[in-house]
């Protein structure tokens, strides 16, 4: 149904990138003041903001756990960020990103280092063009680090996929649509720990293996950028 | 509260080390499974599915609705899960949590992915009426891994499943037709304890393991990926555990085949 439209020509995509090249990044440390910490992350077309409150003391008191803190994250689109206005609010997918980012957080930071305290994260996507989430937790990522939470290491995102029975990096909008398989990861590049994975398409091992290749390299080039944006507000407030 | 212990936990954790389970499992060996089809009388196709002393039951209901602008021929495929407060002490009253979500949205992507319903021949007319293919999945009771119950749970009553008929502007349930499953789509977790794999996590072993992947296969694709909870794995780790998926996926459509 959608293989007269082209997403590949002659080894190039339909913004002329190569099939293991990420969209342009742009990213910023401490872009708020009332946050402990705060993130922005562009990729493309989508991009997406971040603050993080705490260490702070968990409410209601009964969900404090009593050796380690917990973090949660809030996920949401804002209503002005796809093409028909969304309904204000998480939505159902917004509450599975939510849940899926804590599970890609927590285990970087030193949550044993806070009894009873929750870190919250909120994340919110201005535009979308595919990839929302990862962008939303590299925004994340900077904020937590921004805000001094100690952690094993940054958490880098992005998406690999399959188009017209290619394996590619970093989907856009149109190749998300009509691609064949999304496989967004967030990992600690350090560690080489993978602590988000979701995929949705019909695939097998074998060509998981090349899409997880190719988006390892993504997460890569993804934290030389955080890493990048977070070096600068040293210099700047020197 | 019946809430776990921190022996109890130990005692798991350590269990696994030596290579055996708490309830004496083997690492990659189910609990004892059991799938009940027509459980539910009013709905038109339903399982109740039991893990060990976890127990899901899912219902199939049909409706006719508006489709979706984009897929104007196409049926609609809804999944909904409930942790109702029934099922364990911390389950709470309300509209879904974040856990029940994910539940529910996994489940469905698998069954989305992997094309198994004909959608395409659920259309009465296009743009106007279509079949709505409700899939609603209650757990009973919580003993972990609640994924692969209720996927397994969700593919058996679809596979029973009728539509009834429609005629100005009536659903008549009486009336039963086919409704022919493509595919079947199995969700299997594998969680790492560490540098072990166990399958079918108990309630307890979910509360000690370094991470989970639901990895959900078809008879022939990999149909969907979801890497549960907190914890990572590196890529080799989880080459390992889409094949071992695979293999245990298996089992599991042998009993609702």
């Amino acid at each position: 149904m959608s293989k007269d439209k082209k997403l590949l020509k002659d080894g190039k995509r339909i913004d002329g990138r190569g099939i293991g090249d990420l969209r342009e990044m742009e990213a910023e440390a401490g872009i708020f003041k009332r946050a402990d910490g705060s993130g922005y992350f562009r990729m493309g077309g989508t991009e997406a903001v971040a603050a993080v409150f705490g260490p702070r003391e968990l409410h209601p008191k009964h969900r404090q756990k009593p050796k380690r803190g917990i973090l949660q994250c809030r996920y949401n689109l804002t209503p002005f960020s796809v093409e028909d206005r969304k309904r204000p609010g998480p939505s159902r997918r917004g509450k599975e990103i939510g849940k899926v980012s804590e599970g890609a957080l927590s285990s970087t930071v030193f949550l044993e280092e806070f009894p009873t305290a929750t870190i919250d994260v909120y994340m919110e996507v201005i535009s979308a063009d595919a990839g929302t989430r990862c962008v939303a937790l590299n925004a994340a990522s900077i904020a937590l680090a921004d805000a001094g939470v100690p952690m094993r290491g940054l958490i880098s995102a992005c998406a690999a996929g399959k188009i017209e029975d290619t394996p590619v990096l970093d989907l856009k909008g149109e190749e998300d649509k009509d691609g064949q398989v999304d496989l967004p990861i967030a990992m600690n590049v350090d560690t080489d720990e993978i602590t988000l994975l979701q995929m949705d398409g019909m695939t097998d091992t074998e060509e998981m293996d090349e899409m997880l290749e190719l988006a390892i390299k993504g997460c890569k080039k993804v934290a030389e950028k955080q890493r990048e944006a977070l070096m600068k507000t040293f210099e700047d407030s020197r | 509260m019946m809430d776990i212990t921190e022996i109890e936990e130990q005692a798991a954790l350590d269990k696994i080390k030596s290579g055996k389970r708490l309830d004496g499992r083997d690492l990659k060996k189910f609990r004892d499974i059991k799938v009940e089809t027509g459980v539910a009388k009013k709905a038109e196709g339903s399982a109740r599915v039991t893990f060990g002393d976890s127990k899901v039951i899912v219902g199939v209901k049909f409706g006719v609705g508006h489709p979706f602008p984009d897929t104007p021929d196409e049926g609609i495929l809804m999944v909904n899960a409930e942790l109702g407060p029934m099922a364990s002490p911390n389950f709470e009253s309300g509209p879904p949590g974040k856990e029940a979500t994910e539940l529910s949205r996994v489940i469905d992507r698998g069954l989305r992915e992997s094309e198994a319903l004909p959608l395409e021949d659920l259309c009465i007319e296009e743009g106007e009426e279509v079949w709505k293919v409700m899939v609603d999945i209650h757990i009973l009771d919580h003993d972990g891994n609640l994924m692969d119950a209720s996927a397994l749970g969700a593919i058996a009553a679809l596979m029973e499943a009728k539509i009834p008929g429609y005629e100005d502007g009536k659903v008549l349930r009486e009336e039963k037709h086919d409704f022919k499953i493509r595919r079947t789509p199995i969700a299997c977790t594998v969680a790492k304890v560490g540098d072990r794999y166990i399958i079918d996590p108990s309630l307890v072993e979910e509360e000690i393991v370094d991470g989970m992947v639901t990895v959900t296969w078809t008879e022939e694709e990999l149909c969907s990926l979801q890497k549960r909870g907190n914890g990572g794995f590196k890529k080799d780790e989880l080459i390992e555990i889409f094949e071992l998926a695979r293999e245990k996926s298996d089992e599991l459509r042998k009993i609702i085949e």
